[in-house]
C-alpha cells in the first residue's frame, strides 16, 4: 500500500484520538487518547522514513516518541491521581478552578 | 441499558464487523497479500479506536487501545521498522497500557456518563474535519518522497542494530539518547513524588470510629 | 461792609445763606440727641440768614437808588458748579451748570424768605413746645427755607425745578406733622391724607412744569433765564412779532405748574386743607415760600409769555380770587378763613403778571408774605392763647385778654384789606391800576380785562368783609369759650353768627373742641367739615349724631375748666411768640411802602420794590424794551394821560372797596348782628353750596380720582396677571427645559453609559464561556484553532 494509505491512517487514529480527549467525560479517556494520538504520529514518521530514505531517522524519532510516551504516561498517571484526591472526581469539567 | 440502546449497540457493531470485512476484502483486493496484512492491521487499529472511544466502560476501552497498539505493532513490521514493533509492543503494551489499568483500577467508574457528552455533535466535528484535513493532504500533496516503497535495505544489518549503533555513535543520537534517559529518570522520580501520599490521606479523618 | 456788590464776598456769603439752614437740618437730623438746645440754634442760624438776607437787600435797593443795573451771577465769582457735561458726547446734548443768579427780584425774595423764615423759628420756639416731634419740627423747616432761598437763587429753570420739587416734598412732611401721632385718630388721619393731597395736587402743576420745562428745552437748548429771555425775544422777532404757537403751549405748561403750587383754580384743593399742619407751617408755605414760588416763577418766566397766555393767566387769577373770596366768607376756622384769603389773594397776584403789571403781582407777593405771614402767626397766637381751639364761634372778647395779638392782626388785616397807608394798599392799587390801565387803553382792551376788573374789585371788597368778620368774631363781644349752650347760643346770636344753631339743626358739623389738651394742634373739628369727604377712609362722623356730639363736647370743654392746668381763661403768648409777631407787624405796616418821613407823598411816591425791580432791572434793557416798547411823542402823551387817569381810579376804587367792606363788616357783625343769619336763612341752599366748597372735591373725587383708580386696578391687573405671568411664564418654561434635560441625560447619557456597561456585561458573558476551567474545552478550541490554521495554510 502507497504512503497515503499511511498517512490516511494516521489521520484517522490521530482523528480518534481526539475525540477521546474532546468527548469523553473521564479522564482516563484523555490519557488514552494522548496515546493514540502519539501513535498515529509515530505511524506518520516510520511511513515516511519507509518510502522515503534509507537512513533510519524516522525510526529513531519514533523511538524516542515510544519513550518519551512512556515518561508521559507516568507522570500523567501521576496527576490523574493527584486530580482524583483532589477532586473526588475522574470527570475533567470538575477540575474547574481556573473558572472566572 | 434499555432496549434501545442494546439495538443500537448491537447495530454498531454490526455494522463495524461489516465494515472491517469489507475493508479486508479492499485490501486484498488492492494490493494482494500486503494489502490484506495492512488492510488487517488498519482494521485492528482503527477499529480499536473507535472502539475505545465509543465504549462505555472503561477497561474495555483500555483492552481495545491494546488492540490498537497492537495494531500499531503490526504497521511497524509492514513498514520494516522490526525493532520498533517489538518496541511498540514491549514499552506500549507492556508498560502504558498496564498503568493505564492501574489508573483504570484506582479510579471508580462513573457510572451516570452518557456515552458521550452533550456536545457530541460538535466535537465529532472536529474530529471529522481532522480526518478529513489529513485524507485531503494524504491525496493531493505531492510528496517529496516518492510513494513507491524502497527495494534497497541494507544487507545482513538488521534494524535493531542498526538503531543501537544510531543510539551510540557519536556523530548519530547519542545525545538524544542521554538525554532521553535523563528523562525517563526524572519522570519517574517525578511520577513517584507527584503521587506520594500525603499526611492528610495517612490520617484517620475526624469522626470515624476507631 | 459797604453797600456796594463785591462779587467775590457777596457770592460766598449767599453759598453761605443757602448753607446755613441745610447745616441747620443736617445737625438737627442727625445730632438731635446731642444737641438739647438745637432749636435755639437753628433759630439763631436762620437770624443771621435774616440779617445777611436783609442786607444784601439793602444793597440791592442801593443799587437801585443809585442808578445802576444790579444783575449779578456767580460766574463773577468764579464760581460754577458744573452739574452734568454731555456737550459734544451726544447730539442735543447739554451742559447743566449750576450758579447763582442774584438780581432784583432774588433780592427782594430773599429779604422777605429771611425775615418770615426767622419770625416762624420763633414763633415755633414758643408755639410747638412740648409737641413730640419738636427737633424734627425744626430741621424740616430749615430744610424747607433751604429749599426755598435755592429757588430765589437758582440761575436756570432746572436747578428751579429742583428746589421746587424739594419744596413739594417738603410741604409735604410739614403738613404731614401730625400724622405721626396715633394718639389723636382724628388728626392723625387728616395730617397724613391732607399732606397727600397736598403733594400731590401740586405734582400735576409740576408735571405741567416739566413739560413746559422740556419744550423750551427742545427749542432753545439752553435754561438759563438770561439766555432764555434773549431766546425768546428773538423768537418772536423772528417770527414777525407773534409769538410761535409752540411758545404758546409752553408758556401754558409753565403755567401750570403756577396753578399747581399757587393754589390757583382748579388745583387750589390743597391748601384749605393744608391746615391740617402746624400753624407755624401755614405761615410758611401759605404766606411766604412756598405759594409765592409759583409767582416767583411766572416773574422769571414772564418775557417767554405769549399776550394769549396772559389772558389765560389774567382769566385764572381774577376767577380764583373771586371764588375762594366768595368761600372766605362762610367759614369758621381761624385758619381756614387765612386760607382761603390766602387763595384769593394769589389769584390777585397772579392776575396782576397777567394783566401787564409783573411789578405789581411781584409787588404783592411781598407784600403779601409780610402779612399774611402775620396773620396766621396772630392766629396761631389766638389758638395757642385758647388752648388750641381754633373755631371762632368759641371764641370771642378776645381783645382785652390777648392784647398784642389783637393789634398785630388788626394791623395785618387792615393791610390785607388795602386800607391806604398799609403795606397791602400799595401793592393791591398797583394791580387794579394794572387793571385799570387794560381797560381803559383801547387798544389793548380784551373782554378778560374788564371781567379781571370787576372779579377783582369785587374779590377786594369781599376780602375786607371777611377779615373784618373774622376781627369782629374773635376778639369783640363776649367770650364764648366757657359757656353753657343755652347761652351759647345766645352769644352767638348777639355776635352775629349767620348760620344755623349748631345745637339745633342736624348739620353735620363735628366737635367744636377736643377735649383733650396737651400741646399738639388738637383739631378744632369745625375742620372736619371743611376736609374734604374724598373716597379714602374719612372719620365719617354721624350726621344724626352731630348734636349730642357738639353739646357733649361743648360742655366737656366747658366742664374741664376747672381741672385745666392752663386755667381756662385764653391768655396772652409768650414773648416768643410776640416779638415774631410785632416784627411781621411792623413790615405790615411799612413793608409796602416806608412813608414815615413823607407821609405827605405817600399816595404819589413810588415804593421801594417799584424802584428796586422793574422790568429793565429784571430782564436787562434789550428784553424790557421789546416787551414794552417806550411809547414817544402822541403816543407818550396818551400812555401818560392812561397812567394818570388809571392811577386815580384805582386809587379811588381800591380805597372804596377797601372801606366799603369794612363798613359792611362792621354792620352785620358790630351793630346789626341779627342780619348775617337772615341773610343766610334767605339763601338756603345756596349758602350751602358755597359752604360745601361748590362740591369740587366730590366732583373731583367722582371723576378724576375714580379714573385713577380704575387705572391703578387696570395696571394692578396688568402687573398680577400679565407682568408676573410672563414671569411665570419664563419659570415654567424653565423647568419644562430642565425636565426635559433631565429626560434627555436619562434617557440618553445615561442610556449611553448603560449601554456601554451592558455591552461590557455582554461580551464579558460570552467571553466568560471561553474561560470555564475545563480543560476539554480549551483543547476543542486549541485543536479547532489549530485546524483552522492548517487547513488554510496547507489548502490555501
Amino acid at each position: 500500500m502507497g504512503l497515503g494509505a499511511y498517512v490516511a491512517v494516521s489521520a484517522a487514529l490521530f482523528a480518534l484520538g481526539l475525540v477521546a480527549i474532546l468527548a469523553r467525560r473521564n479522564v482516563i479517556y484523555i490519557l488514552m487518547g494522548i496515546e493514540m494520538i502519539l501513535n498515529a504520529a509515530n505511524i506518520n514518521f516510520v511511513a515516511f522514513n519507509r518510502f522515503g530514505t534509507m537512513q533510519l531517522d524516522g525510526q529513531m524519532f519514533a523511538i524516542f516518541t515510544i519513550i518519551l510516551a512512556a515518561a508521559e504516561a507516568a507522570v500523567a498517571l501521576a496527576i490523574v491521581l493527584n486530580v482524583f484526591n483532589l477532586f473526588d472526581s475522574v470527570k475533567p469539567s470538575e477540575a474547574d478552578l481556573l473558572r472566572e | 441499558m434499555d432496549a434501545r440502546q442494546v439495538a443500537l449497540q448491537r447495530l454498531f457493531y454490526g455494522a463495524l464487523g461489516v465494515l472491517s470485512l469489507a475493508a479486508l476484502g479492499v485490501g486484498l483486493a488492492m494490493a494482494g497479500a500486503s494489502g490484506l496484512a495492512f488492510a488487517l492491521f488498519a482494521v485492528m487499529t482503527l477499529g480499536g479506536g473507535l472502539m475505545c472511544v465509543w465504549e462505555r466502560s472503561v477497561v474495555r476501552s483500555a483492552f481495545c487501545l491494546m488492540a490498537t497498539f497492537t495494531g500499531i505493532a503490526g504497521f511497524f513490521v509492514l513498514l520494516e521498522a522490526d525493532f520498533l514493533a517489538m518496541a511498540q509492543i514491549l514499552i506500549y503494551v507492556g508498560g502504558i497500557l498496564a498503568l493505564l489499568l492501574f489508573a483504570v483500577m484506582l479510579t471508580p467508574p462513573d457510572l451516570g456518563e452518557r456515552r458521550l457528552s452533550r456536545v457530541f455533535a460538535a466535537l465529532v466535528l472536529v474530529g471529522g474535519a481532522t480526518l478529513w484535513l489529513g485524507i485531503e493532504v494524504a491525496r493531493t500533496a505531492r510528496w517529496a518522497v516518492h510513494g513507491a516503497p524502497l527495494d534497497g535495505r541494507a544487507e545482513g544489518v538488521s534494524s535493531a542494530e542498526r538503531i543501537g549503533v544510531g543510539f551510540l555513535a557519536v556523530d548519530q543520537y547519542v545525545v538524544a539518547f542521554e538525554l532521553a534517559a535523563v528523562v525517563l529518570t526524572v519522570a519517574l522520580v517525578a511520577a513517584v513524588y507527584i503521587a506520594r501520599r500525603r499526611k492528610a490521606d495517612l490520617e484517620p479523618e475526624k469522626g470515624d470510629a476507631v | 461792609m459797604s453797600l456796594a456788590f463785591d462779587p467775590a464776598v457777596d457770592f460766598a456769603l449767599l453759598l453761605a445763606v443757602l448753607a446755613i439752614p441745610l447745616a441747620g437740618y443736617t445737625l438737627q437730623i442727625f445730632l438731635r440727641r446731642k444737641l438739647p438746645h438745637g432749636d435755639k440754634l437753628l433759630t439763631a442760624g436762620m437770624f443771621v440768614v435774616m440779617c445777611l438776607t436783609v442786607y444784601f437787600g439793602a444793597k440791592g435797593l442801593h443799587a437801585a437808588y443809585s442808578g445802576e443795573r444790579f444783575f449779578h451771577h456767580s460766574s463773577e465769582a468764579g464760581l460754577e458748579f458744573g452739574w452734568l457735561y454731555t456737550a459734544g458726547t451726544v447730539p442735543d446734548s447739554m451742559n447743566i451748570v449750576m450758579g447763582v443768579l442774584y438780581d432784583p427780584l432774588g433780592a427782594a425774595m430773599l429779604a422777605v424768605v429771611g425775615i418770615v423764615s426767622f419770625c416762624v423759628h420763633l414763633f415755633s420756639i414758643g408755639y410747638m413746645h412740648g409737641d413730640k416731634r419738636y427737633p424734627i419740627f425744626f430741621a424740616n423747616i430749615s430744610l424747607f427755607t433751604f429749599a426755598m432761598l435755592g429757588l430765589v437763587l437758582a440761575d436756570n429753570l432746572l436747578v428751579l425745578f429742583i428746589f421746587w420739587e424739594l419744596m413739594g416734598a417738603m410741604s409735604y412732611l410739614l403738613i404731614g406733622h401730625f400724622s405721626h401721632d396715633p394718639s389723636q385718630p382724628f388728626f392723625h388721619r387728616w395730617a397724613t391724607w391732607a399732606s397727600k393731597k397736598a403733594f400731590l395736587t401740586t405734582r400735576i402743576g409740576d408735571v405741567c412744569l416739566f413739560i413746559g420745562i422740556f419744550m423750551l428745552w427742545d427749542h432753545f437748548h439752553t435754561l438759563r433765564f438770561t439766555e432764555l429771555w434773549e431766546h425768546a425775544r428773538l423768537a418772536v422777532v423772528e417770527n414777525g412779532g407773534a409769538f410761535p404757537a409752540w411758545m404758546t403751549w409752553a408758556g401754558l405748561f409753565v403755567f401750570g405748574g403756577t396753578v399747581g403750587k399757587s393754589a390757583q383754580f382748579p388745583l387750589h384743593i390743597w391748601l384749605p386743607d393744608a391746615m391740617a399742619g402746624p400753624t407755624p407751617v401755614s405761615a410758611m408755605i401759605h404766606a411766604a415760600t412756598m405759594v409765592a414760588a409759583g409767582v416767583f416763577l411766572l416773574g422769571r418766566m414772564y418775557p417767554l409769555l405769549s399776550p394769549e397766555v396772559l389772558s389765560v393767566v389774567t382769566m385764572v387769577g381774577a376767577t380764583t380770587a373771586l371764588f375762594a373770596a366768595t368761600m372766605g366768607l362762610v367759614v369758621y376756622d381761624l385758619k381756614a378763613v387765612l386760607a382761603y384769603s390766602t387763595i384769593s389773594q394769589l389769584g390777585f397776584m397772579v392776575a396782576g403778571v397777567g394783566l401787564g403789571g409783573v411789578v405789581a403781582g411781584m409787588f404783592h407777593m411781598t407784600t403779601h408774605a409780610f402779612f399774611k405771614a402775620c396773620l396766621f402767626l396772630s392766629a396761631g397766637s389766638v389758638i395757642h392763647g385758647c388752648h388750641h381751639v381754633q373755631d371762632m364761634r368759641v371764641m370771642g372778647g378776645l381783645r382785652k385778654k390777648m392784647p398784642i395779638t389783637f393789634a398785630c392782626m388788626l394791623i395785618c388785616t387792615l393791610a390785607i384789606a388795602g386800607v391806604p397807608f398799609f403795606a397791602g394798599f400799595f401793592s393791591k392799587d398797583r394791580i387794579i391800576q394794572a387793571a385799570f390801565l387794560r381797560v381803559l387803553d383801547s387798544r389793548h382792551f380784551d373782554g378778560w380785562s374788564l371781567y379781571a376788573l370787576i372779579a377783582l374789585s369785587v374779590a377786594a371788597a369781599l376780602t375786607a368783609f371777611y377779615m373784618f368778620r373774622l376781627i369782629f368774631l374773635t376778639f369783640y363781644g363776649e367770650y364764648r369759650g366757657n359757656l353753657e349752650h343755652h347761652r351759647f347760643s345766645e352769644s352767638l346770636a348777639r355776635t352775629g353768627y349767620e348760620g344755623p344753631d349748631p345745637h339745633e339743626h342736624a348739620e353735620p358739623v363735628v366737635a367744636i373742641a377736643d377735649h383733650g389738651h396737651g400741646h399738639g394742634e388738637h383739631g378744632a373739628h369745625g375742620h372736619h367739615e371743611d376736609a374734604h369727604h374724598g373716597h379714602h377712609a374719612q372719620p365719617q362722623v354721624a350726621h344724626a349724631a352731630a348734636p349730642a356730639h357738639v353739646a357733649h363736647a361743648v360742655h366737656a370743654h366747658a366742664e374741664h375748666g376747672a381741672h385745666d392746668a392752663h386755667g381756662h381763661e385764653p391768655h396772652e403768648s409768650p414773648r416768643v411768640i410776640t416779638i415774631a409777631l410785632a416784627i411781621l407787624a411792623l413790615l405790615g405796616v411799612f413793608g409796602g411802602h416806608f412813608w414815615l418821613f413823607e407821609p405827605h407823598k405817600v399816595l404819589h411816591a413810588h415804593p421801594w420794590f417799584e424802584q428796586l425791580v422793574t422790568p429793565a432791572s429784571m430782564y436787562g434793557e434789550e428784553v424790557a424794551h421789546w416787551m414794552a416798547p417806550e411809547p414817544t411823542g402822541h403816543e407818550l402823551e396818551h400812555h401818560e394821560h392812561l397812567l394818570h387817569q388809571s392811577h386815580n381810579l384805582a386809587l379811588i376804587v381800591s380805597s372804596a372797596v377797601a372801606l366799603l367792606g369794612i363798613g359792611l363788616a362792621f354792620l352785620f357783625y358790630i351793630v346789626r348782628p341779627d342780619v348775617p343769619g337772615r341773610i343766610v336763612a334767605a339763601l338756603g341752599q345756596v349758602y350751602t353750596v358755597v359752604r360745601r366748597k361748590y362740591y369740587i372735591d366730590e366732583f373731583i373725587d367722582a371723576t378724576v380720582l375714580r379714573a385713577n383708580w380704575a387705572l391703578t386696578r387696570l395696571l394692578k391687573w396688568l402687573d398680577e396677571n400679565v407682568v408676573d405671568g410672563l414671569v411665570k411664564l419664563v419659570a415654567r418654561l424653565n423647568k419644562l427645559g430642565g425636565s426635559f434635560a433631565a429626560w434627555f441625560d436619562k434617557t440618553f447619557v445615561d442610556g449611553a453609559v448603560n449601554a456601554v456597561a451592558l455591552a461590557s456585561q455582554v461580551f464579558g458573558a460570552a467571553f466568560r464561556l471561553v474561560q470555564t476551567g475545563r480543560i476539554q474545552q480549551y483543547a476543542a478550541f486549541a485543536m479547532g484553532g489549530a485546524l483552522l490554521t492548517a487547513a488554510w495554510l496547507i489548502l490555501a
